[in-house]
């Protein structure tokens, strides 16, 4: 039932100095909340709780609020982005030419769903809109490698050059 | 006040600006159906079940009366087609991802959402065919479970944890067809820094939310003949009790009560009345010592089990402030297994030792650490008042046709102090009357100390007790109780004695009370309408007075010593635990 990150926290002292601060700048104005989360997940990358839970005590704002809001815009993460980035494109070229099947190969090899982040914190997956690579459908990227023309087939080889 | 025309059905009325149509239509003694809408807790014009036709230069257009306000020369139509049609197909909408599993539903029968689909001929349960949520089912926490299969996303619930509660512990999660009621990062409600008042509850309109059901544990210590099953009633259930049965909000049925509890086979039908007055007792007793010896003040109340919770999640420091007097209902329970069980010889392993209260937070607090004064639980099982009616009725039990009996003795006296503990101000009201008599030594003229009554949030009083000056405040809700205790933190307020109740209202509005629809609550004050019945009959008693109970008095020459004993201190009071304003999560 729980949504928490099964990813460690891993944040440092400095991150949670800067997230201070930039609370600090923030308190007193009107709605500081979205400028803070979006400036949380600057910092960390994602909001998991103990960086929610900083914000809830500083800006008094009770802990569920901030996970609706959070849980409400897609622009928010509560996982970590693994060392690698996997992102597959769900654009209407790739999609027609079978990305979807490409996703689900992906999520039944490293065992996570999309928006998720492998416990190891190696990989985390993503699914795009199109990318613009629509010659090359259907298409997934891995940080800044792009992979085109695929077959379910090729997933398993791609992936474990990651692997170590 | 500026007066504004309008008609509605045909009807010309007249009402103050700013009334809601759906104020207005009341008036005139018509019904609009509500869903999200409850007065004082939430006015979100979401859900679109009390959509009325505002008909300009004869075209209609739909509005939502729960909010929209009355204009001058208006003309409303609360049932033509176009109405009909819009709130039946709402309703089908809400089907449409509704888990209709009516039958087994522990709402059935009051279940606001199956009458009005019964009332608008809704005949397709699946007129919107399609995917459809699945939830699993919330069962963590002690005294409730939660069902979002059967949630319409009303936000009743989320309206009253945040603003009448000041707790926060559920709200809306995701967007569109994921949005879900749940807690932060959908962690189980046990979990989380939720305090067990079953506010929610009772706003639901669904069977979304409701208590854990513990009859079954009931009926199975009745069915057992090596057991001593024993039953406490709260001071307020017997003016509640009635409305599971149809009756009249403030209906005091004690006397059909009692003969319903000993028609089910409890062995003793007791009075949490009585241990009311030992709560005064020993309060009253801790309040006189602390304001002579230098202890803690203001001093705070600590009947209220979600009170306590919230005092402990919330304000830790405070916690020193919080008498150290059980509830009335552990207080019970530790005389039942100590006093009651010596004196007629029974293994106090054999007791089973069951309460009914109006309040879910019992059914946390007969699990808390430093509640055993016999080396057992003081309360083994704590019903609500909507248990005990589901026990009367499916026991066959002709509730509205029973003859009265009295409570047993010994543990069934109780006086008009341990009654009114029931409404807010109550407990502060039967204090003082002990108070003063005891610090003055002279008997009071006026036992009513009306500045401390009413459903008022926050009430202050001044009094001048032998001497002494006593400035005292009562609260209910727990935004109130968060309010003004951020006032005492800061100084601002410097009371003696304060009394906080978790429910707006106190007990007789509790979260384990019996259901009153929308149609109901948003018109009529359940909290004024029930506490009078316990005031009322408190006027009609001869034993008003806590220390003028016989059976107290007799308790403590024979047992207890006086309050504040050692003895007492070993049984009746207990110790509180400073907890993370983030719960377990």
């Amino acid at each position: 039932m729980s949504n928490k990150s099964p990813v460690p926290f891993r944040g440092t002292k400095e991150q949670e100095q800067k997230l201070r601060e930039v609370i600090a700048q923030h308190k007193d104005q009107d709605g500081p909340l979205m400028p803070v989360l979006q400036e949380a997940q600057a910092i960390y990358g994602y909001l998991p709780i103990e960086v929610q839970k900083i914000i809830s005590e500083e800006l008094d704002i009770p802990l569920e609020h901030i996970y609706g809001v959070v849980t409400f815009y897609a622009q928010f993460s509560l996982a970590p982005k693994g060392q690698y980035k996997i992102a597959v494109c769900l654009g209407t070229a790739c999609y027609v030419k079978g990305s979807g099947d490409i996703l689900n190969k992906i999520k039944e090899i490293i065992g996570i769903d999309v928006g998720e982040c492998t416990p190891d914190g190696r990989f985390s997956l993503e699914a795009t809109r199109c990318i613009g690579a629509c010659g090359l459908a259907p298409v997934m990227t891995v940080n800044d490698e792009v992979y085109g023309r695929l077959v379910v087939g090729d997933v398993a080889d791609i992936l474990k050059k990651y692997m170590g | 006040m500026q007066m504004v025309n309008l008609t509605i059905d045909g009807t010309p009325v007249s009402v103050p600006a700013g009334t809601t149509v759906l104020e207005a239509a009341r008036t005139l003694n018509i019904d609009i159906p509500t869903l999200c809408f409850l007065k004082e807790i939430n006015a979100i014009g979401a859900c679109r079940i009390c959509v009325v036709e505002n008909r300009v230069n004869g075209n209609g257009r739909l509005v939502a009366a729960c909010v929209f306000p009355v204009a001058e020369g208006m003309e409303i139509h609360t049932h033509s087609p176009m109405v009909l049609k819009a709130r039946r197909q709402t309703l089908e909408l809400i089907l449409s991802n509704h888990d209709k599993k009516c039958l087994s539903c522990v709402r059935s029968g009051t279940c606001e959402l199956q009458r009005l689909c019964n009332e608008y001929k809704v005949e397709k349960e699946d007129a919107y065919e399609g995917e459809m949520n699945v939830y699993p089912i919330d069962d963590t926490a002690a005294h409730m479970v939660r069902d979002n299969n059967k949630c319409i996303l009303c936000r009743r619930c989320v309206a009253v944890c945040e603003k009448t509660q000041a707790v926060s512990v559920i709200g809306a999660n995701e967007r569109g067809f994921a949005t879900h009621i749940g807690s932060a990062f959908d962690d189980g409600l046990g979990l989380t820094s939720c305090v067990s008042c079953g506010q929610c509850i009772v706003a639901c309109p669904t069977g979304a939310l409701a208590e854990r059901d513990d009859t079954d544990k009931v009926w199975a210590a009745l069915a057992d003949p090596t057991k001593h099953v024993v039953v406490q009633v709260a001071p307020s259930i017997r003016v509640t009790l009635g409305e599971a049965f149809d009756m009249e909000i403030g209906t005091n049925v004690e006397g059909k009560m009692v003969t319903a509890l000993k028609r089910l086979g409890f062995d003793k039908v007791f009075d949490t009345d009585f241990s009311a007055d030992l709560t005064i007792m020993e309060e009253a007793h801790e309040l006189i010592e602390r304001v002579q010896n230098g202890g803690a003040l203001p001093m705070i109340t600590s009947c209220s089990p979600g009170w306590i919770k919230f005092c402990e999640y919330n304000f830790p420091d405070m916690i020193p402030h919080l008498s150290t007097c059980k509830s009335p209902q552990q207080m019970f329970g530790a005389m039942v297994k100590t006093y009651y069980a010596e004196k007629n010889n029974i293994d106090p392993k054999d007791i089973v030792s069951v309460s009914v209260m109006p309040c879910t937070a019992k059914k946390f607090e007969v699990g808390r650490e430093d509640q055993n004064a016999a080396g057992l639980p003081d309360v083994d099982i704590s019903i609500t008042t909507r248990e005990l009616a589901r026990m009367i009725k499916r026991a066959g039990i002709v509730f509205s046709k029973l003859e009265d009996s009295a409570f047993d003795h010994p543990l069934g006296i109780g006086s008009g102090a341990g009654l009114i503990f029931g409404a807010t101000g109550g407990v502060m009201e039967a204090a003082l009357r002990t108070a003063v008599e005891t610090l003055t030594g002279e008997e009071l003229g006026k036992l009513e100390f009306t500045d401390v009554r009413g459903t008022a949030g926050i009430k202050e009083a001044s009094y001048q007790v032998g001497g002494l000056d006593v400035k005292v405040a009562v609260c209910s809700g727990l935004a109130n109780a968060k309010e003004l205790l951020k006032k005492v933190q800061s100084g601002e307020a410097d009371y003696t004695f304060i009394e906080i109740m978790a429910c707006p209202g106190g007990c007789v509005n509790g979260g384990g009370q019996p259901f009153q629809p929308a149609s109901i609550r948003n018109f009529e004050d359940l909290r004024a309408m029930r506490a009078q019945a316990l005031y009322d009959t408190d006027a009609s008693m001869a034993l008003r007075k806590s220390h003028d109970n016989p059976m107290i008095q007799e308790l403590y020459k024979t047992y207890l010593e006086h309050p504040g004993s050692h003895k007492a201190h070993e049984l009746l009071h207990t110790s509180y635990v400073a907890r993370n304003r983030f719960g377990d999560q």
